[in-house]
Formats: structure tokens, C-alpha cells, sequence
């Protein structure tokens, strides 16, 4: 029994292995480049959040009445911080990875060096992630400075960014892995993003929707993460929320090995 | 010498077609290997494997005596690669192209600047080490991708034709560059379809034309043997042809006609066909010179390197009559 079991754990095993240093150095190089214009980058990330903020919560806030004793404003915030760190890895991993993949082939750059493909892949999923995380923090940062981020718990946000981040991150990169055109991603924003971005209980709590749309948005990532970071704004910690957390660890432990196969199968022949 | 790569009945199959169909050919140390062929030839297809992109579809190949199928990681660590499109990070200044690639091989800092400056000087880029590789020519992207082969000293270097689409002076400079490289003794891998390149820079090549190898030797050995020593190029109304080749029959090895261009293969020396020319009716006007690898190539296959198909093409050699 064992014997039979443990080739099975080794090949289960090795789809992950490409998490290791040589996909760090393909994540140093994007953030070597990061350095050079991050501030355009950033300034891009944070501008769009903070219009919705600004529209929503003291626009249509003021139609709104309170939701769960909290205002609109407070309400939307926690979601506004992780959808923007949703935007951040959807976008880098799409059209940013889209672009140094097809256009510029730095991915047969680095595949000629002792780097393999899934690596490079690896690589950038870890970089989506961290500006995701980055644009997310720096959202958080702001809204804590207009008084939204009352519990100290939400300290602790940053750390689901990062899942939140992997999450979007892997799945723009299967996209990235099958779509023929650039144009192409269009249809991933309109059918995963954007969708997502509505009813995952950013703008409005999901109980006011029939139970089956409710049940329905329990298979969404972001579902999960605004449900932990809008617990962690306000501190209402209890232990269901590490049932948020398994959610996120299982599906992107699941998910990890597709944009990797994806991406072998486009370049590879 | 010890052999660095080694194909056996190498195969390749792209959704079944066959763009190398079982080729065998070894390449030595210190040599420069040329893969000869025009486009769609499989040189690409060659060297990819070698560089262990595309896995092989059937036959061996062996690199550095690892099989490309069971240590990709430990053969690239040892090979340079300059591929037939340019991806230099555009992103980046050109001495940061370097210092990044030198990062992949796990390269310390200090020991990549200093490669980095030396490689620089090198191929005569030391004063655009700071400029956006966007912003400097073609001939110098080509260097600073050759120079980015080079970071980590590998003892293969492969260029996918790496003058294509260049000018003359360029291309020029970068022969000059290859046969420093080769001189100090580093094993090259060079495709192309200039003849003029392969016969200047090879010790040794493969002529390839649809994914099989036509023929191989040393440049020099190849037009002997396939050609001969010189070419007679006669200008001559197809119909006059049989009666012009029977006179000059057992001067020649062999002949070519092209549309209204006869060309005879001279083994040797010229007089004795020169003066039946001088004679003859039939040849409207006639030019000698060397014989080239393009003779040998149109020879085997009836189309010139630049790909298009010769019209009223015919070719014969003759069984030496002496
Ligand atoms: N990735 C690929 N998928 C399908 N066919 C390919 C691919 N790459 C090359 N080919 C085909 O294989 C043949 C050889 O191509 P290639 O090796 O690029 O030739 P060369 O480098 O001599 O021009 C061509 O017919 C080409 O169209
Ligand atoms: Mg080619």
C-alpha cells in the first residue's frame, strides 16, 4: 500500500517544484524593472480605488443607510482594498506578462538560460502577487488614514493579499496561457473580473440576493477575502475565519499547476 | 577532440510534420559548425533542441555527452544561445541586459559587472552601457545579444543566424567578432543561409533542406566535390545547349542550366574550355569564377539558398571520362 502510494506523492509533489530560487530570480528581475517605474505604476493602482471610494461612499453613501451599523463608506472599504489588489494581479499577469511572453519573448530568454518554463511562470505569479499585495497595502494605508481601518487586526490584511493576490495572479496567467490575442483578454475582465468585482459583497452584503446567487458566490476567491478583510477592519475576529483562509490555501493549491501546463503547452512543442 | 554534440537519427515532428527527419552529425571541440539551409530548412528546429526548448520527437541527442531528455538544466548552465529573433529586455539599458542574464546563471555581482564591462568592450559597445536598448541599431542589438550569450563563459556558444536582416558593414563586424571568439577557442554552432558566411566562419557544416541533411565536409572539401574548382557561366538559347556541352563534355564534371544560364563545373583549369568557348557559336557571353557553396546548393537541390524556385532548371554530373 505504501510503496504503491508514495511514486504518487512524489509526482503530486513535483508539480510544485518550480517554487523554488531559480523562479525567485525570474521575480528579481520583474522587480528590477519594477524599480525603475514604480511610480507611474503605483500612482495608477491608487488613483482608480480611491475614485470609487470617493463616488460611491460619499456619493451614494449618503443615499444609503447603514448596513450592519456600519456607514456605507466603512462598509465598501475593506472591499475596495481587495479588489484593487485584485485589479493589481489580474492586470500584471494578463497584458503585463501577455506582453514579455508573446511580444518581447523574454520567457525564450530566460528558458535558454538553466531556468525551465515553469519557473519563469512561478516567477511571475510570485511578482503579480507582490504588486498585488503592494497596491493593496498602500489602498489599506490610505483608507486607515481616513479613519476606515479601525481594528489594529487589520494589520493582518497584507498577509491575505497574498492570497488574494496568488489567487488572481494564477488566474490571469491561465488566460495568459491560452489566449490567441492580447485583445482576447477582454473576455477574462468581462467574465471572471468583472463579475467578481460585483458579487463578492463589496457594495452591497450578499443576504439581500436569492439564496442560490448567495451560494453561488461562495465559489468566488474575492467572496472570501473581502469577508476576511472586512472582519479584520473592524476587528471581528473569530475563528471562522480560518475557514476563509482554507478556502483560499485549497484553490490555489489546486489551481497551481494549470497555468504552468497551459503555458508549457502554448510555447513547447 | 572531444565531441560536444552528438545527433543519432535526431527527429523532430511539429503536430506530425516532420521539420527534422532523422539527421546524424557530430560537432567537435573548438570547432565552428555550420547548419546551411534556407528558410524552413529545420536549422531552427536543429538548435533548439540543442538548447533544450522543443524536446526531440525520436533518434539521440547528446550535449556535452548528456542527453538533452535527462539533464536540460546542467547542459544549459554550460551553452550560450543567441536566437534568431532578438529578446533583449527592452525595459532595461544595455549594460543592465547583461547584469539580469548574468543573474539566471546565479552569477555574483561584483564578478557580472566586471564580465559585463569586459564583453562590453568587447563588441565596441562600452559607450551605449547605459543607453535603452530601444534606442541603439540592429548590428548592436545583434552584438549585446551575442554579448549576453557570452556572461556566464559558456563553452558552446549558438547563434541562430545571427546576421540576418543586417547590413553589410554590420554583418561584417560580427564575422570579426566570431572569429576572435573562435580563435581564443570557444566551440560555435552557427546557422544560416549565406554562403558567404558559412564559407568564411565554418570548419565544418551540414547543408540541410527540408529537415534532412544533403551534404556535409569542410566548406572547400564540399565545393570541390560537388563542383569542382571553378565555374564557366554561359549566357545561351536552351537549344544550342546539348550541342555546346557535347563539345566541351570531358572538360567539365558537371553542368547546370538555369533559364538561359549554363553553368559548367571545371575540376581544375579552364584553358582547355576556354578556348572551345572562344570557338563556339552558341555562347553569347561567358564570365569564370571560383566556385561557391551556392553552386553546391543549387546543385542538390535546384534552388538557390534565397529560397526561389529556379525555372527550366536541369543538372547533370558526369562520370570522370579520363
Ligand atoms: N513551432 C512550430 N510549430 C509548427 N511548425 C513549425 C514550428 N517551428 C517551425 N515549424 C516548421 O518547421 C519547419 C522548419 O522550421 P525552422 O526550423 O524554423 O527552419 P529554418 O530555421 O531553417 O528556417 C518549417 O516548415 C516551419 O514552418
Ligand atoms: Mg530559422
Amino acid at each position: 500500500m505504501k510503496a504503491a502510494a508514495l511514486p504518487k506523492l512524489h509526482k503530486w509533489a513535483s508539480y510544485y517544484s518550480p517554487v523554488n530560487r531559480w523562479a525567485l530570480k525570474v521575480f528579481t528581475r520583474n522587480l528590477f524593472v519594477f524599480r525603475k517605474t514604480w511610480t507611474t505604476n503605483l500612482v495608477f493602482n491608487i488613483v482608480e480605488p480611491l475614485l470609487y471610494l470617493a463616488a460611491l461612499g460619499a456619493g451614494l453613501g449618503m443615499l444609503v443607510e447603514d448596513i450592519e451599523g456600519m456607514s456605507y463608506t466603512q462598509f465598501i472599504a475593506p472591499g475596495i482594498i481587495a479588489t484593487s489588489a485584485m485589479w493589481a494581479a489580474a492586470a500584471e499577469c494578463s497584458y503585463d506578462s501577455f506582453v514579455r511572453m508573446y511580444y518581447q519573448k523574454i520567457y525564450h530568454a530566460i528558458v535558454a538560460t538553466p531556468i525551465n518554463l515553469e519557473e519563469v511562470v512561478t516567477g511571475e505569479l510570485l511578482y503579480g502577487t507582490f504588486k498585488s499585495v503592494l497596491s493593496g497595502t498602500v489602498i489599506m494605508s490610505v483608507v486607515a488614514v481616513l479613519g476606515l481601518v479601525p481594528s489594529p487586526w487589520a494589520l493582518l490584511i497584507p498577509v491575505v493579499l497574498v492570497l488574494n493576490g496568488m489567487a488572481f495572479s494564477q488566474l490571469a496567467m491561465i488566460w495568459t496561457g491560452i489566449v490567441p490575442k492580447i485583445d482576447n483578454f477582454a473576455y477574462f475582465f468581462t467574465l471572471v473580473i468583472t463579475p467578481m468585482f460585483l458579487f463578492s459583497g463589496v457594495f452591497f452584503p450578499l443576504d439581500v440576493l436569492p439564496q442560490v446567487l448567495q451560494q453561488l458566490a461562495w465559489l468566488l476567491p474575492l467572496y472570501h477575502i473581502v469577508a476576511l478583510l472586512r472582519s479584520l477592519t473592524l476587528g471581528l475576529v473569530s475563528i471562522d475565519l480560518l475557514f476563509h483562509v482554507l478556502w483560499l490555501l485549497v484553490f490555489i493549491l489546486i489551481i497551481f499547476p494549470l497555468p504552468q501546463y497551459l503555458m508549457h503547452r502554448r510555447l513547447i512543442k | 577532440m572531444p565531441v560536444i554534440v552528438e545527433a543519432q537519427n535526431l527527429q523532430k515532428n511539429y503536430n506530425g510534420f516532420p521539420a527534422v527527419a532523422g539527421i546524424d552529425f557530430k560537432i567537435q571541440k573548438g570547432q565552428c559548425f555550420g547548419i546551411l539551409g534556407p528558410n524552413g530548412a529545420g536549422k531552427t528546429t536543429v538548435v533548439v533542441m540543442i538548447y533544450c526548448f522543443h524536446p526531440v520527437s525520436g533518434g539521440k541527442l547528446t550535449v556535452f555527452g548528456k542527453d538533452v531528455n535527462n539533464d536540460p538544466r546542467a547542459i544549459k548552465k554550460r551553452l550560450g544561445v543567441v536566437p534568431q529573433e532578438n529578446n533583449l529586455d527592452l525595459e532595461l539599458s544595455v549594460r543592465e541586459n547583461l547584469l539580469i542574464y548574468a543573474g539566471y546563471y546565479g552569477i555574483k555581482k561584483d564578478v557580472a559587472e566586471k564580465r559585463a564591462k569586459e564583453l562590453l568592450y568587447f563588441f565596441g559597445l562600452s559607450d551605449k552601457a547605459g543607453h535603452e536598448v530601444d534606442k541603439i541599431s540592429g548590428g548592436m542589438k545583434r552584438r549585446l545579444t551575442i554579448a549576453r550569450g557570452l556572461i556566464h563563459t559558456p563553452d558552446l556558444l549558438i547563434l541562430d543566424e545571427p546576421t540576418t536582416g543586417l547590413d553589410p558593414q554590420s554583418r561584417r563586424l560580427i564575422w570579426e567578432h566570431l572569429r576572435q571568439l573562435k580563435k581564443k577557442g570557444l566551440t560555435l554552432i552557427l546557422t544560416t543561409h549565406y554562403l558567404e558566411e558559412a564559407t568564411q566562419l565554418c570548419d565544418d557544416l551540414i547543408i540541410m533542406d527540408k529537415g534532412i541533411i544533403l551534404e556535409e565536409g569542410k566548406p572547400a572539401d564540399l565545393i570541390k566535390k560537388q563542383v569542382g574548382a571553378k565555374i564557366v557561366e554561359i549566357d545561351i538559347e536552351p537549344t544550342h545547349k546539348n550541342s555546346l556541352i557535347a563539345s566541351v563534355q570531358n572538360m567539365i564534371s558537371g553542368y547546370q542550366l538555369a533559364g538561359n544560364t549554363l553553368y559548367l563545373f571545371i575540376p581544375e583549369d579552364e584553358t582547355a574550355v576556354m578556348k572551345i568557348l572562344n570557338t563556339s557559336n552558341y555562347a553569347d557571353a561567358y564570365q569564370i569564377r571560383p566556385a561557391n557553396l551556392e553552386d553546391v546548393f543549387l546543385k542538390l537541390t535546384g534552388r538557390g539558398l534565397s529560397y526561389e524556385e529556379v525555372s527550366g532548371y536541369e543538372s547533370s554530373s558526369f562520370a570522370k571520362t579520363s
